[in-house]
């Protein structure tokens, strides 16, 4: 314990110098812009941003990412509030209350209750994370190639189980991402795969043009011939101050989001998006006037809020120690940590403890930034939400195009941005869900090198999968979830995830 | 027609395409003790195969294919012409011209705004973005041969 309380010690005095809180300011500041925009949410918004930490070195870059995400997070709780509109996934529960209460004249309180809840989750999430990562890392080191197979393919059978669709056609998603992570150099033979000549894609597709073009670009071919949004509900500033009644409605429903939000937020998947329906759920269970929820109850804000928030420190948790992301945000976070030359795992610990610590801290910082930040600027995001449409989706695809381009300075980016997001578009017509294209792109590579070293170092045996204590755990936590997955199915019934889906299509409420 | 019959077929037939480019790409697929890098990928679309027969066979529930709503798809072309129009020219005319020439295009042929605002976006969207990225932060965006 003391030797980690020295090393958020280091952790602050990197985090509080006031170069790196310049950037965790600018961070929180551009992603809550970003977030506020309907449909870009944090996977988008990190991947067109992330050219702006070009010039940065490793910590501040990563720093300011980290805010970004935060950032993003946020912004979309002021769409959903103000507009019915989530500005990202996890925020569709916000929608129902948030949006009753603003009807009713407590927009501001909502969007009060909604930044107090995320900075309280945010905080004490980090504090979980900070005890978390360095145990978990340890163990990791126990990890071999076979643990690691079993380990990421059970990450892909949560994120299929949990997606709110059928778990085949979400598993179908993951084997294509994992096929479009094979185009490219074999790492182990040298061999050019699928690349048909072009030089540029010998180190594979790149998860920013993938996400980009599957999240950013599909979203905008999905709306913009759409009608223009429905109008936005301005709060005053002075009515920001949520009443006493509601400060107390609000505790408990904050402390239990947060537990929630952050346990459920180290699973893998799409953990924000559930830990907010999960707490909605929950809070409504144990409401003693249910019949608010709807209209306006400060649970059903106070709740999702905070859990989505905590699922997110909770997310960070398996990416730093085990250098696996849980779902398609962090592995693009993961994939910005690479491109600065840092590489996530069981050694970040020990051999970069200053960005390590520092970025801990900075997550601190980041949420105190967000709370400070968010409330006196919401006019400004309510503004930026009044411009129509037809202009804003252009300057959303100049942002895309340019992150995208920056990456690596290729015109072959911007091509499979462009075919993502057609793909993208294709796909949510036809009902499948697009995040575990982008877990298996990043996966790929680790998955396959892992499974062929797995394979040689049993002379051929796929038995050694279940010889490993470690590795037979996981395939049968994998298992177990596929039958009951099955099981479901066979009664069909509607269990939480149909129920989900339902809400996210706004077809009933939970 | 349901969607999931045609998603279904759709997945089988490109898991057939992966497994048919590896044998015709000649890449090996080695042994089990020793696989090779066609290994990885034939497994893939073998799983991608089963789960496009799955899909098909479970059909029955789904929606139509004409009830998935296409009504947005003109805008939707008219989009990723944009984005393949930027794809070719960025390189070519510079950041700035083909940006420019890209949002004159949202803006004025696609969404008909009036011709001085959608000038004035375009103009102020490209140099913007050109300044905030290539002048501030120093990412570097090409440049045409005109100096754009």
């Amino acid at each position: 314990m003391l030797e980690t309380l020295g090393n958020l010690g280091l952790g602050f005095s990197v985090a509080l110098s006031p170069e790196i809180l310049l950037y965790a300011f600018a961070g929180c500041l551009v992603g809550t812009l970003v977030g506020v925009l309907p449909g870009v949410g944090p996977l988008a918004g990190i991947s067109l941003l992330l050219p702006a930490t070009f010039g940065l070195d490793a910590t501040r870059a990563i720093v300011m990412l980290a805010g970004i995400y935060y950032g993003a997070m946020y912004g979309g709780s002021t769409t959903a509030i103000l507009m019915r509109i989530p500005g990202e996934a996890a925020s569709v529960m916000t929608c129902i209350d948030g949006y009753a209460m603003a009807r009713k004249g407590r927009g501001g309180a909502a969007l009060g209750i909604a930044a107090v809840g995320s900075y309280v989750a945010g905080t004490v999430s980090v504090v979980g994370l900070m005890l978390l990562a360095p145990p978990l890392a340890t163990f990791a080191l126990r990890f071999g190639p076979p643990e690691y197979v079993a380990l990421l393919l059970l990450g892909l059978l949560v994120l299929a189980y949990m997606s709110s669709g059928s778990m085949v056609k979400s598993l179908a998603m993951a084997a294509l991402g994992l096929l479009l992570g094979m185009v490219g150099i074999d790492q182990m033979s040298g061999y050019f795969r699928f690349a048909y000549g072009f030089v540029e894609l010998g180190d594979g597709l790149g998860v920013v043009p993938v996400a980009v073009g599957l999240f950013g670009v599909a979203e905008i071919l999905a709306t913009a011939g759409k009608r223009t949004p429905p109008d936005v509900i301005k709060p005053r500033l002075r009515e920001l101050l949520p009443s006493r009644q509601e400060w107390r409605e609000s505790a408990a429903p904050i402390g239990r989001g947060t537990v929630l939000g952050f346990l459920i937020g180290i699973l893998p998947g799409s953990a924000h998006i559930i830990s907010s329906f999960v707490s909605y759920a929950v809070e409504r269970r144990l409401s003693k006037r249910p019949g608010e929820f709807g209209h306006g109850a400060v649970a059903g804000v106070a709740g999702p809020e905070s859990a989505n928030n905590a699922a997110t420190s909770g997310a960070f948790v398996p990416m730093l120690a085990l250098g696996v992301p849980s779902g398609p945000i962090p592995a693009v976070m993961l994939a910005a940590m690479m491109v600065h030359g840092v590489s996530p795992g069981p050694m970040l610990i020990h051999q970069q403890p200053a960005l390590f610590w520092g970025f801990i801290a900075s997550m601190y910082v980041g949420n105190l930034v967000l709370l400070i930040l968010n409330l006196p600027l919401v006019g400004l995001f309510v503004n930026i939400l009044r411009v129509p449409y037809p202009y804003l989706y252009p300057a959303i695809l100049v942002f895309s195009i340019l992150g995208v381009y920056a990456v690596n300075g290729s015109v072959m980016d911007v091509w499979i941005m462009v075919v993502m997001g057609l793909l993208g578009w294709v796909l949510r017509k036809l009902d499948f869900e697009t995040a575990p294209i982008v877990l298996g792109v990043v996966l790929a590579p680790m998955i396959e090198l892992s499974l062929r070293q797995s394979l040689a170092m049993s002379d051929g045996r796929y038995a050694i999968f279940l010889q490993r204590p470690i590795a037979a755990v996981l395939l049968a936590s994998g298992l177990l979830l596929v039958l009951l997955n099955v099981y479901s199915s066979v009664r069909r019934g509607r269990d939480w995830r149909a129920r989900l889906t339902l809400t996210e299509k706004g077809e009933e409420a939970p | 027609m349901r969607i999931d019959r045609v998603s279904g077929v759709a997945l089988a037939v490109l898991a057939a395409v992966v497994i048919e480019e590896t044998w015709r790409l000649r890449l090996p697929l080695g042994t089990l003790a020793n696989p090779g890098p066609g290994y990885v990928p034939v497994l893939l679309a073998v799983g991608l195969l089963v789960a496009g027969v799955l899909v098909t066979t479970l059909s029955r529930s789904s929606a139509t294919l004409a009830g998935a709503g296409w009504a947005e798809w003109r805008h939707s072309v008219a989009i990723l012409a944009v984005c393949a129009f930027v794809a070719l020219a960025l390189e070519r005319l510079g950041y700035r011209l083909t940006m420019g020439l890209a949002c004159v295009a949202l803006l004025g042929a696609v969404e008909r705004k009036p011709l001085v605002v959608t000038l004035l976006v375009a103009v102020g969207l490209a140099a913007g973005t050109y300044f905030l990225f290539d002048t501030l932060l120093r990412v570097q965006l090409p440049r045409g041969p005109l100096g754009f």
